[in-house]
């Protein structure tokens, strides 16, 4: 075997993974979300074993002592750690985020993928359930059923959030599919005889999932800021648990005398939303082939 | 048009009526009015909390359907939504709420779609300059501040200017000092210095939403080629911007403006409960915490009334900027 024979690598066309890669890293303002998302990821799962004192401890001798070296960012008006119950809060508020983001965009893609794709009666009534779970603020209907779900903890909230946050995506995601069903390579696959469920499968998801990973990103901003809303006004995740929602909540008389109980908490909430608003901007620029400059 | 629009009318009657129900039937399976009465002090006897419950149609002991069918003949057919948990009218505590959300429902959500359009419009026809980049990094920001916490840092703002300057020129709490007397200038200019910040964050919200929408919507429509040919017949810049330019963009806006009125919604709720608004907002939050069935039901449908009606405005604004809707249907 000679070198003649085997191409050069640089002359290898580039894959799209390492395109997409290469036009995300280009982009400066979703490398800083990118950056501070993993440093928020860092903070909120070490974080808690930074500190000497966990979130539901009770330092007696030291009540609404401001940031200091023993306590980094203060303690509230009963003696707990700010900075212990800010880290363990924000944990609790990515992972509920995330959790949320996930299983709506899986279950929009599904539901839209089948609406689109089955059409006639299937079509009709999925998206008659998508309309009417659109006709109430998420808000009300989740504020309602709260009391009931007090006893099946925060998974129970993580699955009502998902219930009420993937209606647009799979309207999207339906009128994708109902594109895609006309092209020759799904209607090759129809007449080979491959049951409409592969079909959805192998050929129809990939090549809705750019979409989908942009829009699962967005999703986690938006669960988070629909999750702390709900806590701060205490339907969401319940004491002695926390949440950014519940420390913004606890935090908001204290504000002005006493800005470390709020700002953290405040502080990094924001500052998350922003971060994953970046990423997923630069996430649909990197993935749009459309984009200027999309070839390099 | 009109058979396109009565189709959608026609769909969201539908739409109303299954919502309206559902609410009822998931409100009562939900509440508990019967541990509202029981937690009382001093202690009602059993008896007379059964009492209290038939007298609201809320008596647990009586099947769920049979409640329900009662409800809606009464509620639905005879417009009277029952009693509140404390015993007085529901339709009356309706009536002296609506007005108060609406207010700032329609003040907030007029302004800041208005502001919002414009400012994504004008950051398009100025995009990568110094006015576009600011108009960018402040919506993004806003963007990423939930509503409850946007209220709260104006409120807290006032607070501290109110604390700062010595005066109580901002005003955040309620929607009218209360003895306020005098002409009817003065009771004007106080509840205007009241709407002043709830109505900021509502706007604030749309604006920094619609205003990104628009942005990337219109400059979709810039680089057309019949804005060019619009040019080049001769017409003037402002013209093809406003007559060719933005009104195509602001088709696909009428689907966000829909979608985005549920949020809007859910902000004023917030909005409402922070600054201490009696409004549809603080009663839905106050009900749920005394199980309240029949008050929680009723900010519902007001909810599902003004979602619906939005949306079919942004129908008739779909249909009214796009010629193809009119005529093909």
């Amino acid at each position: 075997m000679t070198t003649a024979t085997r191409p050069a690598p640089a002359a290898a066309p580039t894959g799209r993974s390492a395109l997409v890669l290469r036009r995300f890293l280009r982009n400066g303002s979703a490398l800083t979300g990118a950056v501070v998302l993993v440093l928020l990821f860092l903070l909120a799962f070490l974080g808690p074993y930074l500190t000497p004192w966990s979130y539901s401890h009770i330092d007696y001798g030291a009540l609404r002592s401001a940031p200091g070296p023993d306590h980094w960012w203060g303690t509230n008006r009963i003696g707990q750690d700010v900075f212990a119950q800010t880290v363990r809060g924000l944990q609790k508020s990515l992972i509920i985020g995330l959790l949320v983001a996930v299983l709506a965009t899986g279950l929009a893609s599904l539901v839209g993928a089948c609406a689109g794709y089955f059409g006639g009666w299937t079509d009709r009534l999925l998206m008659f359930c998508v309309d009417l779970l659109l006709v109430f603020p998420s808000f009300l209907v989740i504020a309602i059923v709260s009391p009931r779900l007090r006893s099946g903890g925060w998974f129970a909230f993580v699955a009502l959030l998902t219930v009420f946050a993937w209606m647009i995506t799979a309207r999207v995601v339906r009128s994708m599919t109902l594109s895609l069903k006309e092209r020759e390579f799904v209607r090759a696959a129809r007449y080979m005889g491959v049951g409409p469920f592969r079909i959805i499968w192998r050929h129809v998801l990939p090549n809705v999932a750019s979409f989908l990973v942009i829009d699962a990103t967005i999703q986690v901003g938006g669960a988070v800021m629909s999750e702390t809303a709900l806590s701060y006004f205490g339907f969401g995740v319940q004491p002695p648990d926390v949440s950014l929602g519940t420390l913004i909540a606890s935090g908001t008389g204290a504000a002005i005398t006493y800005p470390w109980m709020f700002f953290f908490a405040a502080g990094l909430l924001v500052v998350f939303v922003l971060a994953v608003n970046l990423v997923g901007d630069g996430l649909r620029d990197a993935l749009d082939p459309t984009a200027e400059g999309a070839a390099r | 048009m009109p058979s396109y629009l009565v189709k959608r009318l026609g769909y969201h009657a539908v739409l109303l009526l299954a919502a309206v129900c559902l609410s009822y039937l998931l409100a009562s399976l939900a509440l508990d009015p019967r541990s509202y009465y029981e937690g009382r002090q001093p202690p009602l006897s059993p008896a007379a909390v059964d009492h209290h419950l038939t007298a609201l149609g809320l008596d647990d002991h009586q099947p769920l359907r049979e409640r329900f069918l009662h409800w809606a003949d009464r509620a639905l057919l005879h417009g009277d939504l029952g009693r509140t948990i404390d015993g007085t009218s529901v339709d009356a505590e309706f009536g002296r709420r609506i007005g108060v959300s609406l207010r700032l429902l329609l003040a907030g959500t007029v302004l800041g779609t208005v502001a919002g359009v414009l400012a994504g419009a004008w950051t398009a026809v100025r995009q990568y300059r110094f006015s576009d980049r600011a108009v960018t990094v402040i919506s993004f920001a806003l963007l990423s501040t939930p509503v409850f916490l946007l209220a709260i840092l104006l409120k807290t703002g006032a607070i501290w200017f109110n604390q700062t300057t010595g005066t109580d020129l901002i005003q955040f709490t309620g929607e009218k000092s209360p003895g306020v007397d005098g002409g009817f200038w003065t009771v004007l200019g106080d509840r205007a210095v009241h709407l002043l910040l709830p109505t900021l964050s509502v706007a604030l919200f749309a604006l920094a939403g619609y205003s990104r929408y628009q942005r990337s919507s219109m400059l979709d429509v810039l680089g057309s080629d019949y804005l060019r040919t619009a040019r080049a017949k001769g017409l003037g810049r402002r013209a093809v911007l406003l007559r060719h330019g933005l009104r195509t963009a602001l088709i696909p806006m009428s689907t966000y403006f829909s979608y985005g009125f549920l949020a809007l919604f859910t902000g004023a709720t917030f909005t409402e409960t922070i600054f201490g608004w009696h409004g549809m907002g603080e009663w839905f939050v106050n009900s749920i915490g005394k199980n309240d069935v029949n008050s929680v039901v009723a900010v519902n449908i007001f909810a599902a009334v003004t979602v619906l009606f939005s949306g079919f405005l942004a129908d008739l604004l779909h249909a009214a900027l796009d010629p193809r809707i009119r005529k093909t249907s």
